[in-house]
């Protein structure tokens, strides 16, 4: 050790990665090995190996004791033994249950979304289209929200749908009968806009702030109503941002727990919920594993999608 | 371009929706009943209930400190990794470090917490680390998501960044690593900032993940605020839920004003 530092100058100011790198390199290790290594490792090891791990426990069964499941590899006189049990996934496809969540999962991200894209498309065009120094207020106000608490404005909105609360007492003064918004599928369709919004909004902007405005001219001067423009000119131009928005609504809605759960009724099932109940009430891990696999494959395609249209957004900027 | 009423009034609407629940409820936090929607007065006798509380203080100074470490992880997580992405344009495995890097941006939060939770209870069998759930645990699986979040935020800076600098510091023999801590980390300064900010702020909201991975007495500060909201609303949440409002209010109102300056005096 002292041969090495001796042969390092003297530092001449404090600087920690003075010969820093040159020890590296000594040892065989270049810089950019070190950059990529350890964002890698880290992943692998939390990110991706926990999923394998879900996969295999999905395999097991339930058992008492710690952990509360099945070994999958089992040693006997020598002998080792792989045990797999299908019986999670069979489970998944013959219990009416867990049909219902999935198919109710998708179809309630689905509408949502669609809300989210329709209403968040013309907020984010008026956006893009306002003034310069009215642009940077109302991105604000859009990012705004994304950075408060998640669970706290769920929270607001539900003070706000109660069957005392503000939409109802507004309601009183002009003599309407209060309504039920709490505790339904429709309180859970509005929570899921209301929280997901900014995601649909800020991709939608980025890609329509670079629209072509000539474009809209040329198509105006050649005798297109206005919306016959938008159709035929903003939106197939715009279709990346759409699909991007629309990925980040939806593949977190499918997963949502805490919007069904707290603006949801009894009866309003969603898988996250499912995996949840089966985790923590049921305590049954391979079942709660086997039900994040298939929630796995349900998210795949989109996240792949949300990947292709990052990449066109990306290409076009350039 | 002719403007048409169509889009001011739609887009009106649309913030009338993202800030009248959350308006109601920083008014409602200074109701003196503990009807929430029943207003009888003005009062901050919530907040004063809000700092009496020993569970929820002590949920919050958890949830602060695990914020606080996990960001700074994820910061240092992330930018390794966004310099690998945009600077390093052919190594093997790249497709799945940017795979692995921003699928935790969409990945529902039930499957990331049970295979984290699977992961550690695994890890524990296996190599007796980390021994039981808790502070530690919490901390490692924020780290893992809010690095996605920084990667894309530092990612996005670094490849608008003007490449001459950096060249010219290596003409003068600058070494990679001289160039990085000279040239580049000054540069990119505030992507770095407000990419800890974020990952700061995602840490203190997470519920679901912290849910899965935390043991006995670590119950965060989101855990707290579900298990009373669970029940009910509660007054003193408003308060809290108005206190967090306030200060991300002030600093993304002060963020935007300082880059609205500094774009200004650029352009100018």
């Amino acid at each position: 050790m002292t041969t090495l530092d001796s042969r390092l100058p003297p530092p001449r100011r404090l600087r920690p990665w003075h010969g820093l790198e040159r020890r590296l390199r000594d040892v065989g290790i270049s810089g950019r090995t070190l950059v990529i290594a350890a964002p890698a490792i880290w992943l692998t090891i939390f990110f991706l190996v926990p999923l394998v791990v879900v996969f295999g426990i999905s395999l097991a069964t339930k058992q008492f004791g710690r952990p509360p499941y099945s070994p999958l590899l089992t040693t006997d006189e020598g002998k080792v033994q792989l045990t797999l049990h299908l019986s999670n996934y069979v489970r998944l496809f013959t219990d009416p249950l867990y049909v219902a969540a999935y198919l109710s999962s998708i179809r309630i991200a689905l509408v949502a979304t669609l809300i989210t894209l329709v209403i968040g498309y013309p907020m984010a065009y008026a956006i893009a289209r306002a003034p310069d120094k009215w642009r940077n207020i109302l991105l604000m106000l859009v990012i705004l929200p994304f950075w408060t608490s998640f669970l706290l404005r769920v929270y607001a909105l539900s003070g706000f749908m109660r069957g005392n609360g503000v939409i109802n007492q507004i309601l009183g003064v002009f003599g309407i009968e209060p309504l039920v918004m709490m505790q339904t599928d429709f309180a859970v369709y509005v929570g899921i806009v209301y929280t997901y919004l900014p995601f649909m909004i800020l991709p939608l902007y980025t890609n329509l702030v670079k629209l072509d405005t000539s474009l809209l001219e040329a198509s105006a001067d050649l005798g297109s109503r206005p919306w016959q423009t938008f159709l035929s000119v903003t939106l197939p131009l715009s279709l990346p941002g759409i699909v991007a928005g629309s990925m980040l609504v939806f593949i977190p809605a499918i997963g949502e727990f805490v919007i069904p759960s707290l603006l949801g009724g009894p009866e309003t099932l969603m898988i996250g919920r499912v995996l949840w109940d089966e985790f923590f009430a049921a305590t049954n891990w391979p079942r709660a594993s086997a039900v994040a696999m298939a929630m796995l494959v349900v998210v795949v395609i989109p996240i792949l999608l949300l990947q292709k249209a990052q990449d066109a957004v990306v290409e076009r900027g350039k | 371009m002719r403007r048409g009423w169509f889009l001011p009034i739609a887009a009106t609407l649309g913030f009338a929706f993202l800030y009248l629940p959350i308006m109601s409820l920083v008014v409602f936090s200074f109701n003196e009943s503990k009807l929430v929607t029943v207003w009888s007065g003005f009062s901050t006798k919530w907040y004063g209930e809000l700092f009496a509380d020993p569970q929820m203080l002590g949920a919050a100074w958890l949830s602060l400190q695990i914020a606080f470490f996990s960001a700074t992880i994820a910061l240092v997580l992330g930018t390794l990794c966004a310099v690998a992405l945009v600077r390093f344009k052919r190594f093997r495995g790249r497709t799945v470090l940017a795979g692995a890097v921003s699928a935790p941006l969409v990945m529902p939060d039930v499957i990331t917490g049970l295979a984290l939770l699977l992961l550690f209870v695994a890890m524990e069998g296996l190599v007796g680390w980390p021994s039981g759930r808790g502070v530690l645990t919490i901390t490692i699986a924020h780290a893992t998501f809010c690095t996605a979040y920084v990667t894309v935020v530092v990612q996005s800076r670094l490849s608008d960044l003007d490449l001459s600098l950096e060249e010219a510091a290596m003409d003068l023999g600058a070494t990679p690593v001289r160039v990085f801590f000279d040239i580049t980390l000054p540069i990119i300064a505030p992507a770095l900032i407000s990419g800890w900010l974020l990952a700061f702020t995602l840490s203190l909201d997470d519920l679901v993940i912290a849910s899965f991975v935390s043991g006995p007495g670590s119950s965060t500060l989101p855990m707290v605020i579900f298990s009373k909201v669970r029940l009910g609303v509660s007054p003193d949440v408003n308060a809290l839920a108005t206190i967090i409002i306030g200060v991300v209010a002030l600093g993304v109102i002060g963020a935007t004003l300082f880059s609205m300056r500094s774009g200004r005096a650029r352009r100018a």
